[in-house]
């Protein structure tokens, strides 16, 4: 890339870094728009029916496994779109097309990251998760390990990761629904709040899962039908969608005079470009993206409401297919968003190639382009499923997290393993309100907060701690608690510090000036992944102990359970 | 942890058979999945002219056909996976805990 047109190029490539962890919510400072009723009144229309089947579920929600896993008679069809439910994120529905906008080609790089975790998860996880857990991923990674100080690290990764993720969501939601429905960002955040505590108080994961079954099928309705009308304005033909994509880019540039080849910047949405700016951070990032997506808590937990291994299966299958469908729509919305939306006067300053509204509206791509191919009820209904969108994840998130006090700290570490159903169940539901009004506090605290890292945290964490302990533990014979705990937190201090001294937090959101980071790539994942494996290796192979030798004599017993089932939970039978 | 199950499940010649063919397809596919991401990844690292040459006359470039095939492929080969698991390894799973449990 040449020096002359790096300035824009680069603030192009921030934004799109940016703007693809939406969810993440670097929505920037949104303007408050008008009263959008249309969209009020069809996300109304979802929230009746959500709480309706919350009411539904909450008279099936009777003992903890009804809570934490819907008595573990969800079917592998149904899980796999309550996965894809839970991971299509808005930063993957409205971060991502913002990307494909404003750099094109990028945009697709982030999605392959975000799939290419679920085949291995598939190869090496699924069926072993399913076959040793009960509740959460601790059950599996923890089975013949000293309970208490397992425990007390596998909530901590699981409470890191979802705090980050939640907040990032919530300050996502704020900006967003003062974007999309005019409402105040503190109301917006409140009512997101109020809506996942009931769904989960009450409705625990049947509630929970079936929230996100139906946002699944709309999200996916939604992008079909959007990606389909994109597509027939081009005669179904993606060379004549890039083409037009490229001569739009083509006019924006030429109206920079910053730009000294405007016809070689519209070409480069068709490669990729500088968000990625050197080989360590691509790979780096590639591998928080992929192995993240093995770590997350509150996606593993999915694995724990189907009957058996073959239906654990079939939905990692389905979830995979789902999403990378998905993937390849929000690619086509994309470039839809640049000759359609850009193009449009209405919607942009066609010019520049900004969107109206000021910062954070580049978010609004994908919720334009319904605008534009299906008319102010198709705008409201696309908006609708943008906030259901995130209602469904945050409930996904809250209830991993209120699992892992409730189950890990609470009845394992403290009662010993003793607490009752009743009593762990009160202990989940005093979490879940807990969890809602700190998640509600912190997401109105940092409203005007750069939190662009924060989804990037969240997946480096899962990658470096919750990752190696669990794959280490469940395939590996010498792997003990010394080494998993002592490894894990290891694993999840470099991921948190690396970020923190990263130009993405120690610059944007801490103020320090440029080139001061003293860690210089993107992501923290190549390194603190070799922390959290090298840890666990290390301090499992110097653990001479009794308790060490009693863990490793009890590996064969527990890869036979994780590889037959035999003795795995069963279905709790309603 | 002292299940006769276990040791019978551990003795059976399917048991073996299993996790043979298990652990190949499974770890097989594992590399396969690593390679083709992280060659795509080498190639946005170390190579982006390739990845934006165009195909043919037209706009298209060559890393659009090849991101979409990593998407594909992703979705493939957990298909193949779950198929022959779901099949071929659930049948030998029933037959050994059929027998070690009887």
């Amino acid at each position: 890339m040449s020096r002359a047109r790096t300035p824009l190029l680069a603030l192009a490539a921030l934004a799109a870094a940016g703007s693809a962890w939406a969810a993440g919510g670097d929505v920037g400072e949104a303007a408050k728009q008008s009263t959008n009723w249309i969209a009020i009144s069809m996300f109304t229309a979802f929230v009746v029916a959500t709480l309706g089947i919350t009411k539904w579920a909450a008279g099936r929600t009777k003992s903890a496994s009804d809570f934490y896993t819907a008595g573990g008679g969800i079917s592998g069809f149904q899980n796999g779109l309550a996965i894809a439910g839970d991971y299509m994120s808005a930063a993957s529905f409205l971060g991502i097309s913002a990307s494909v906008m404003a750099s094109g080609y990028d945009g697709l790089i982030y999605s392959i990251g975000f799939l290419v975790g679920w085949p291995i998860l598939t190869f090496l996880l699924a069926e072993r998760l399913r076959n040793l857990g009960k509740f959460t991923f601790a059950d599996v990674a923890g089975y013949r390990f000293a309970q208490a100080p397992f425990r007390a690290f596998a909530a901590s990764g699981t409470l890191v990761v979802v705090a980050f993720y939640l907040i990032a969501q919530m300050v996502g939601a704020g900006q967003l629904i003062k974007l999309l429905f005019g409402l105040d960002y503190w109301i917006a955040v409140v009512l997101v709040g109020a809506l996942m505590m009931i769904y989960v108080l009450f409705g625990g994961m049947t509630a929970t899962t079936w929230v996100q079954i139906i946002k699944a099928c709309l999200l996916l309705a939604g992008v079909t039908f959007m990606g389909f009308v994109v597509m027939s304005q081009y005669g179904f033909s993606p060379e004549r969608l890039f083409a037009e994509g490229v001569r739009v880019r083509t006019e924006i540039a030429s109206h920079n005079p910053a730009i000294a080849d405007p016809a070689k910047a519209g070409l480069a949405i068709m490669g990729p470009g500088g968000f990625i700016k050197d080989p360590i951070s691509a790979i780096s990032f590639g591998m928080a993206l992929m192995f993240g997506t093995l770590g997350l808590p509150h996606i593993l937990m999915r694995f724990f409401t189907v009957p058996d291994a073959k239906e654990a299966r079939k939905s990692v299958f389905w979830a995979t297919t789902w999403i990378g469908y998905f993937y390849i729509l929000i690619f086509i919305i994309g470039f839809g968003a640049i000759t359609l939306v850009l193009t449009n006067p209405e919607f942009a300053d066609t010019a520049t190639g900004v969107i109206h509204g000021g910062a954070g509206t580049a978010n609004m791509a994908a919720v334009l382009v319904a605008k534009a191919v299906g008319g102010n009820v198709f705008y409201g209904f696309i908006s609708a499923v943008a906030f259901a969108t995130i209602l469904a994840v945050v409930a996904g998130l809250t209830l991993s997290g209120a699992s892992a006090v409730s189950h890990d700290l609470y009845a394992t570490v403290f009662k010993h393993g003793n607490a009752d159903s009743a009593s762990e169940l009160k202990v989940s539901r005093i979490t879940t309100l807990a969890l809602g009004v700190v998640a509600v506090l912190l997401g109105i605290a940092f409203e005007r907060q750069n939190i662009a890292f924060m989804v990037s945290l969240a997946f480096a964490v899962a990658a470096s701690a919750n990752f190696p302990v669990l794959l280490l533990s469940v395939l590996w014979k010498d792997c003990t608690t010394k080494g998993a705990v002592i490894g894990g937190f290891l694993g999840l201090i470099s991921s948190v510090g690396l970020t923190i001294v990263s130009p993405s937090v120690w610059e944007a959101t801490l103020g320090y000036p440029k080139g001061s980071a003293w860690f210089p790539y993107t992501s923290p994942a190549l390194f603190s992944m070799a922390i959290g494996f090298g840890g666990v290796w290390l301090f499992s192979i110097l653990d001479r102990s009794g308790q060490a030798a009693k863990e490793r004599a009890a590996f064969p017993a527990q890869q036979v359970r994780s590889e037959t089932g035999l003795g795995a939970s069963k279905a709790s039978g309603h | 942890m002292s299940d006769p199950a276990v040791e019978r499940i551990q003795r059976h010649p399917k048991y073996q058979e299993l996790r043979r063919k298990r652990n190949s397809l499974g770890w097989t596919l594992t590399i396969l999945m690593l390679v083709v991401y992280y060659g795509y990844i080498a190639l946005i690292a170390f190579d982006k002219e390739f990845l934006a040459k165009p195909l043919g006359a037209g706009v298209t470039t060559i890393g659009i056909p090849i991101g979409m095939a990593v998407i594909v492929f992703s979705v493939i080969v957990t298909g193949l996976y779950v198929r022959r698991a779901n099949g071929e390894f659930d049948a030998l799973t029933r037959d050994i805990l059929k027998d070690a449990t009887k």
